[in-house]
């Protein structure tokens, strides 16, 4: 059996599948592209942003801060 | 040109212009004639005689000076024509040096250490004749400092609230939605303080002046005696980089003027530096999350173009290379 044949008849015959198999990848790919891009940005801009300077100004143990992404 | 045409044709135009031999095409040299005798015809058409009348002389005469003496109304000057003027370039200020910002890059963020020790700049030095209006205590958390460390800076400040329920004001600390107080209660007192010369709000100051950044810098660091011959008024100070020269703002950066809580030495260059950081982000709190969403657009909105592409040539592929072969019926009278 063909690789296309396999994919065929995995994902595409039944609709419930196909849909169900579109859904998920969708989401799979979201959360993926975005810590991805995310391993990206923090690596380029390294020691620049809040959270890499964050631990000199926390005083102590409490951690119930609440970062805010900018206004 | 003449050697690539059949005779016929130069035959033809020939007879052409002696037919309708007008002022202007006789005046016209025969070859020319010939490079355009396949748009004349031999009688005259509606669009040559529309073209050559005087109604549209008029009109396009009329057209074109109108929009000449339009021009010049409105910009005060003629279209394409230089000008010389008595002004000099050191009127429009002197342009500044272009910075490499640690934010100047696609993929660059604020070097928020930097926004932290241009914050102590601004409160401690610019604060003073200068508001920063569109920030409030909150913006900064999460940006250059902690939550608590806003919380105490906010306290510190008065803040006029009310009415309470006797209807009168009162004072209570400041709060993290408070936004930073305002050195002067009014412009006119903040004018009558300054020799009548207002000292604009910082917020926005990156986008509204040419060269942003770059000019911002240079403006702090660029104060200079004036050259020889350079005249500036009592209360005034010259600074090459400010339109005109002569600004109502003296120096205020000097070498040691602030202590930086993370060790940095304080000089004049490096606290400009950091307060332009600073109101940079003032100016564009969103530039992080703008340049990181950026990133994400391009990769995704490229990938859909090749995409798109490939789709489309793979589906002309057909079309572009069909060969179409006419047969022409058999001709059955012989
Ligand atoms: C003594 C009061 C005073 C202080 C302190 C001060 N300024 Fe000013 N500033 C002024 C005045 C007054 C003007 C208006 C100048 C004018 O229009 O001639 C001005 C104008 C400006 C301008 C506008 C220039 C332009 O292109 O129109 C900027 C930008 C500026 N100041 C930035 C700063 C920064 C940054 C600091 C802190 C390092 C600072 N100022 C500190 C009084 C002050």
């Amino acid at each position: 059996m063909s690789l296309s044949t396999t994919f065929y008849n995995t994902f595409v015959k039944r609709n419930s599948v196909y849909v169900t198999s579109i859904f998920a990848g969708a989401f799979a790919f979201g959360i993926g592209f975005d810590v991805g891009v995310s391993k990206l940005w923090d690596s380029w801009n390294r020691g620049k942003q809040w959270k890499d300077i964050r631990h000199n100004y926390v005083q102590g143990a409490g951690e119930d801060e609440v970062v805010h992404k900018g206004p | 040109m003449l050697q690539r045409l059949p005779a016929a044709t130069l035959n033809k135009t020939g007879a052409f212009s002696a037919a309708h031999a007008s002022p202007l095409r006789t005046a016209q040299r025969f070859g020319s004639q010939a490079r355009f005798a396949s748009s004349s015809t031999a009688s005259p058409n509606p669009f040559q005689s529309l073209v050559y009348s005087r109604a549209t002389l008029a009109s396009a005469t009329l057209l074109a000076t109108g929009s000449i003496a339009w021009y010049t109304h409105l910009y005060g000057n003629l279209p394409f024509i230089g000008e010389v003027h008595a002004s000099s370039p050191g009127e429009v200020g002197l342009h500044p040096a272009a910075y490499p910002w640690s934010h100047k890059g696609w993929l660059d963020s604020f070097d928020h250490a930097s926004i932290r020790r241009g914050f102590t700049v601004y409160k401690e030095v610019c604060a003073a004749c200068h508001s920063l209006d569109r920030i409030a205590w909150r913006n900064l958390v999460g940006v250059s400092h902690t939550a608590d460390e806003v919380k105490v800076m906010a306290e510190e400040v008065e803040y006029t609230d009310g009415p309470n329920d006797q209807g009168e004001m009162f004072q209570r600390p400041g709060k993290l939605s408070d936004y930073l107080p305002r050195p002067y209660p009014n412009d006119e007192a903040a004018r009558a303080s300054n020799q009548g010369a207002l000292p604009p709000d910082l917020s926005l100051i990156i986008k509204a002046r040419h060269g942003g950044a770059d000019y911002l810098f240079s403006l702090l660091t660029g104060y200079v005696d004036p050259p020889a011959g350079v005249e500036v008024r009592e209360g005034m100070n010259y600074n090459p980089y400010f339109p005109g020269g002569a600004i109502s703002m003296p120096r205020v950066l000097f070498d040691d003027l602030v202590e930086y809580d993370d060790g940095t030495p304080a000089t004049t260059s490096q606290m400009a530096k950091d307060l332009t950081t600073f109101l940079s982000w003032a100016a564009e709190p969103e530039h992080d999350e703008r340049k990181k969403i950026g990133i994400k657009a391009v990769i995704l909105f490229s990938t859909l173009t090749a995409l798109s592409i490939y789709v489309k040539r793979f589906k002309w592929a057909v079309i572009k290379n069909r060969k179409i072969v006419y047969n022409p019926p058999a001709d059955k009278t012989h």
